[in-house]
């Protein structure tokens, strides 16, 4: 075994597999780039090596320099978690050339599985079932576009290089098929550097069901499967171990097919094989087809872990280390039903847009395994992927393992950027779902429904506008206090993208009357607890101008200060006036002309001095109220803007 | 020594007490609920629907959210004008605005356009005589018609009159206490010198004004026909006559911005303040309200609350008064002093929220040991800069030939001197009779305590009604008979019931708030709080040396 190991990550994984390591008894080593000094990944191992700036290019991508931080700290293997460098055979072979080890498989198996065609030709001699496909070299147009009438629609375009949905369009008429390839192709060039794609049939009531399998670089095995069909636009929202309506022959069948897949490549280390499964009439042994193989521990590797007790990472660092596999097929069994929720610093409604933020506040739900790379204080950057956790449960059966999962999203509070807990929670009680009826066209389905916020309730308002004005913290001496009648004042919060007025209304200490728009709110303060609307308040934190209300996912409200408004007041001037008297030199404008705020419109010489007179804000030149070589007294109008709808009006 | 209580919550009398305070209260709590309703509904839906807030939302928004607010005159002119005038139409009291205490002067426009009544500069006069003697900057909202102008022989010309408040704004700035303005609503003519005379003015857009004279006159004087937002609006006085120095879009905008001056206020005014909040943008402390207590101290051993039930509804019962005390002081703890000696003044050291004070209590009338043991204490307290507490009820000093021969005079004058030279903080508090000399000794209204709190139960007037009426007819009755008339019972009896009625009426609390005799009646459950809250904003100002008068020996 060795003594020193290096997580080439960062993030939930590097501390994931530090985890393990250590508890093993190994030295770990971080790398960490220039966004990362303080992360949570660094503070999780025993050394940590700056390795450069906050770009993946300039630092968890520079394989060289990694390979160099290793051998710097004695480390004699590298552990590549996912993304990153972990599929990349070069660097494989760098690692090796290094004299170090590489904690996962051979160059040779990555480069096998690395070009999806190659990948599914050299499977289907193995005799694993791959979907009926155009995998070939010909990236002609035309014949492209034969292929897939050969096929029959709907067909798949896919990035051969590809994966994460990148390169990714489904084409349902052959009309559509050229801008489609088209757009896959140029998509996969940015992000690939290789525009190739491979045509596929597109599976209609499709599950995305992957097994995963454990090499010792001739031998495999399986450990099961796991359902990652709740899906949106190619990403895994949620997965589960094992699938819904899985049958003991399928199982047999699939596991079969993929330790053949594993043992045709020589795979050594823990990968995933991915299936594409036809849900439309149960799971059937004929229906299931190779989509791709994963050369690396996946994100969703702890449902697996909870449904067998084996620990991946620990067979990753053994298989390594040169132990033969620890347990053979027939010692391996499924436990109960596991469920792995992604949370995300995201805005639902904006689309599931990346979010970043400080996360001011952070708490996991019990009865879940939280893997996270991040801590209450850290800092949601936009140079990496803005997962928050994975939360995982556990339970003796699908139903119960659900159920702790919603309880644990609803328990888990994040301060300081946006997330999709409603999201995660919203599909926790998808009624299809929780009866197990999942396919990848699920969350597409029903989207709308799934990302409907949930207005704040009147008494979570109420909370927040108690939180804003300080009054949910415990009392000081004379809080609250009138000789006669109530504090009562008012207070704007915002919500999204609405604003709400409120009137507070607090007699003494204890008692507050929170007018909403929605109607009047009691609050009382009962042994220095408030009680809002009969209930007990829910956690809260407020940093800075946000008050989060940890009701449901997590309700965020900005205190609007009234000084913000002075800021917007004036931007609105219409008259550009002259500001002395003087000459004017130069009009920039004329009548009709679409401005910028910032743009030269005029110019006036006075005093000496060429003065430019600017747009205060965007808009249209209205009126040009004087000409070139005018001789203006201070404050004359010059030019007169107005509002791009007044003009279009 | 820690007091200890006789009182017994469960029995008859302790219900009975607490009944008749309620009663009581509830006159009071009557009378303070039509006060804040301003002008009544009507007006105030007019108000608000010029997008501005109410006058005590104003007071409210500015203040730090939570903040206490020790309303000075909330019952001011009850009664008074056939009720035209509710609160005299303003808002006075302390608050805290970042963190620091200051007198808030606001307008109520829902009442006759906030123009002033002689009761309303009469109010205003007190809180600047509180800011002044506290050292408290002043906020004033303005939002005023000026001079109510059939008022005018009582409201102009006098020395404390309309002009003395701009001469009190002068002199506070020469002092040090910052002079902010709010300008909300009108300024007219003698009232555009509130924001003209203070330190830093904010004026509300398109709906502040300040002139000297209105459109109508200017109209009137010289024939230009101009509007109000012309002759001086907001956008005039920030940007053409700099008469206002920050120019707010609304109400809350320029509430905020005032808050943002008193958080640049730096050391002036700042005596003693009471530290800062760790302020969010303008909303206040992410605490909330942040008085220094860092102090720490215990609660009293005994509920205030239970105030109503140990001290009788009927003044004419005497009781112990330091069942009040033991419900007041921190821990219930009383040194008193010479307890064994003049026995009717209870006189002590002890602490509020932390504060020393020293406390003078009537516990019965007033005996020559009574007056010189209070005037030995006063002494006492001014020697070592502790402010003072009276908890007055006393029907006064006593009379007959044994005592005049003493010259009990002669001794109540030490305790008169000794209360009236003092230069420590005197806070009264009338919780029982102020009748005759004794309210002279008890630093009554003319003694100038920083402040001076009424309980309902309180009666103050020069005499029992009953004893003048008894006076009178007296007179009367040796008129008649030394005539040779006769007066029979019910003659009597007729001729002293108008007496006793007016007395009855004219020494009810609120008949002496309306008139601000005192700075407000309160629930006596809130003594304690509003003994602290005066105290604080008592230490705010330094402690001056004590110079005494010739005490008469």
């Amino acid at each position: 075994m060795f003594d020193t190991i290096l997580i080439a990550n960062r993030g939930e994984i590097a501390c994931r597999v530090a985890r393990t390591a250590k508890a093993m008894g190994l030295t770990t080593v971080a790398v960490y780039s220039d966004a990362d000094a303080g992360a949570a990944h660094v503070a999780a191992c025993d050394r940590a090596v700056h390795i450069g700036g906050a770009a993946p290019s300039e630092s968890y991508l520079k394989g060289d320099r990694i390979i160099e931080a290793a051998l710097e700290t004695g480390a004699q293997a590298i552990h590549p978690g996912y993304g990153f460098l972990s599929e990349n055979p070069g660097f494989v072979d760098a690692v090796e050339a290094a004299g170090l080890t590489f904690i996962g498989p051979s160059a040779k198996a990555i480069r096998a599985m690395g070009l999806k065609d190659a990948a599914k030709a050299l499977m289907h001699d193995a005799g694993v079932p791959v979907v009926p496909g155009y995998h070939g070299a010909n990236q002609d147009p035309e014949h492209l576009s034969g292929a897939a009438d050969t096929i029959g629609y709907p067909v798949l375009i896919k990035a051969v290089a590809g994966g994460g949905g990148k390169g990714m369009r489904l084409v349902e008429r052959p009309e559509e098929f050229a801008d489609a390839l088209e757009s896959a192709q140029s998509e996969a060039r940015t992000a690939f550097g290789n525009p190739d794609v491979l045509i596929e049939k597109y599976i209609t009531s499709p599950r995305h069901i992957e097994v995963q399998v454990f090499g010792d670089g001739t031998h495999a095995v399986h450990l099961f499967e796991r359902d990652c069909s709740l899906q949106r636009r190619h990403q895994k929202v949620i997965e589960e171990a094992p699938a819904p309506g899985m049958t003991a022959e399928m199982r047999a069948a699939m596991g079969q097919a993929a330790v053949r897949a594993a043992e045709a490549i020589g795979y050594k280390g823990a990968g995933t094989v991915e299936f594409i499964v036809d849900g439309s009439d149960g799971l059937r042994p004929d229906g299931f087809w190779f989509m791709e193989m994963n050369t690396r521990l996946q994100v969703e590797h702890p449902v697996t872990e909870l449904i067998t007790g084996v620990d991946l990472v620990e067979w990753q660092l053994r298989v390594a280390a040169g132990e033969g596999l620890p347990l053979q097929q027939e010692e391996l069994t499924i436990n109960g039903h596991a469920f792995e929720a992604r949370l995300y610093a995201e805005d639902v409604p904006k689309g599931f847009l990346p979010a970043t933020g400080t996360l001011s506040h952070l708490a996991f739900g019990e009865g879940a395994r939280a893997d996270s790379g991040v801590r209450a204080g850290d800092t949601i950057s936009p140079h990496y992927d803005p997962m928050i956790a994975k939360l995982v449960t556990h339970g003796p059966t699908r139903a119960i393992a659900l159920k702790r999962l919603d309880r644990a999203l609803r328990e888990t509070q994040v301060a300081g950027t946006v997330t999709n807990l409603g999201f995660l929670g919203a599909l926790c009680r998808h009624e299809g779902f929780a009866r197990g009826e999942v396919d990848t066209g699920l969350i597409g389905r029903d989207l709308d429904a799934l990302v409907a916020e949930a207005g704040p309730t009147p008494a979570v308002v109420a909370q927040a506008a108690l939180a804003a004005l300080g009054l949910m913290c415990a009392p000081v001496p004379g809080l609250g206090f009138r000789l006669w009648g109530a504090d009562a004042r008012r207070i704007m919060l915002e919500s999204g993208e609405e604003e709400i007025a409120l009137k507070v209304r607090l007699t003494g200490a204890n008692h507050a009357l929170i007018e909403t728009e929605s109607g009047p709110v009691q609050a009382e303060r009962r042994e220095g607890t408030w009680w809002i609307a009969g209930a007990r308040a829910m956690d809260w934190v407020r940093n800075g101008d946000v008050v989060t209300v940890f009701a449901g996912a997590g309700q965020r409200f900005r205190v609007i200060d009234p000084l913000e408004r002075a800021a917007s007041a004036g931007a609105g001037a219409d008259v550009i006036e002259a500001p002395m008297p003087g000459l004017v030199k130069a009009l920039y404008a004329e009548a009709g002309q679409t401005v910028a705020a910032g743009d030269r419109l005029a110019v006036l010489e006075a005093m000496k001095m060429e003065h430019a007179l600017l747009a205060p804000r965007d808009g249209v030149v209205a009126e040009v109220l004087s000409q070139a070589g005018d001789q203006v007294e201070a404050g004359a109008p010059l030019i007169r803007l107005e509002d791009a709808e007044e003009e279009a009006a | 020594m820690k007091l200890q209580s006789q009182a017994i919550a469960s029995s008859e009398a302790f219900k009975a007490n607490v009944h008749g305070h309620l009663e009581a209260l509830e006159v009071i709590r009557e009378a303070a609920e039509l006060a804040a309703a301003g002008g009544g509904e009507k007006a105030r839906a007019r108000h608000e629907s010029r997008g501005k807030m109410l006058p005590r939302e104003r007071v409210a928004n500015l203040l730090d959210p939570g903040s206490p607010f020790l309303e000075v005159g909330a019952t001011a002119a009850h009664g008074m004008y056939d009720g035209a005038a509710p609160a005299a139409g303003m808002i006075c009291g302390i608050g805290l605005v970042m963190g620091r205490q200051v007198m808030v002067v606001c307008n109520d426009a829902t009442v006759k356009g906030g123009t002033y009544y002689p009761m309303t500069v009469k109010k205003h006069l007190r809180a600047q005589e509180i800011a002044e003697q506290n050292h408290l900057p002043c906020i004033y909202l303005v939002d005023s018609g000026g001079a109510n102008l059939p008022q005018q022989d009582e409201v102009f010309p006098d020395r404390d009159h309309f002009g003395r408040i701009f001469f009190n704004q002068a002199n506070m700035s020469a002092k040090g206490i910052p002079q902010i303005a709010v300008v909300m609503g009108s300024c007219t003519a003698g009232g555009a010198y509130v924001p003209a005379m203070s330190d830093v003015s904010i004026i509300v857009k398109e709906q502040g004004t300040i002139f000297l004279a209105g459109p109508p006159l200017v109209k009137a004087a010289t024939g230009e026909v101009v509007s109000a937002e012309d002759l001086g609006g907001g956008d005039v006085h920030t940007r053409l006559s700099g008469v206002a120095d920050y120019l707010a879009e609304d109400d809350a905008h320029a509430l905020a911005l005032a808050r943002r001056a008193v958080g640049s206020l730096g050391g002036t005014g700042a005596v003693g303040s009471l530290g800062g909040t760790g302020a969010v943008g303008s909303l206040g402390g992410a605490g909330g309200v942040s008085l220094d207590v860092s102090g720490g101290w215990e609660e009293p051993a005994y509920d205030p609350d239970e105030i109503l039930g140990v001290v009788p509804a009927d003044l004419r019962t005497p009781y112990d008064i330091r069942e009040v005390i033991a419900r007041v002081v921190d821990g219930s703890y009383f040194d008193e002093f010479k307890a064994r000696f003049g026995e009717t003044l209870v006189c002590g050291f002890a602490k509020v929220q932390g504060m020393d004070v020293g406390i003078v209590a009537n516990n019965g009338v007033l005996f020559s040991e009574s007056a010189v043991k209070g005037a030995h204490f006063v002494e006492l307290c001014s020697q070592r800069k502790i402010p003072l507490v009276f908890l007055q009820n006393i029907t006064g000093f006593m009379v007959g030939r044994k005592y005049e021969n003493e010259g009990i005079a002669r001794h109540g004058a030490k305790m008169v001197t000794a209360v009236a030279c003092t230069n420590v903080p005197k806070i009264t508090m009338l919780v029982g009779g102020s009748f005759g000399a004794g309210n002279y000794g008890m630093a009554g209204r003319a003694y100038s305590p920083r402040f001076l709190w009424s309980w309902p139960n309180s009666r103050i007037s020069v005499m029992g009604g009953a004893q003048a009426a008894g006076v009178l007819a007296t007179v009367k009755r040796d008129a008649i008979e030394r005539a040779g008339g006769s007066w029979s019972e019910d003659e009597e009896a007729e001729f002293k019931r108008p007496t006793v009625e007016m007395f009855e009426e004219q020494s009810h609390p609120l008949y002496a708030s309306a008139r601000l005799w005192d700075d407000g009646v309160l629930d006596p459950r809130k003594t304690r709080d509003v003994l602290a809250l005066s105290l604080r904003a008592a230490l705010n100002a330094p402690i001056e040396d004590t110079r005494f008068g010739v005490f008469r020996m």
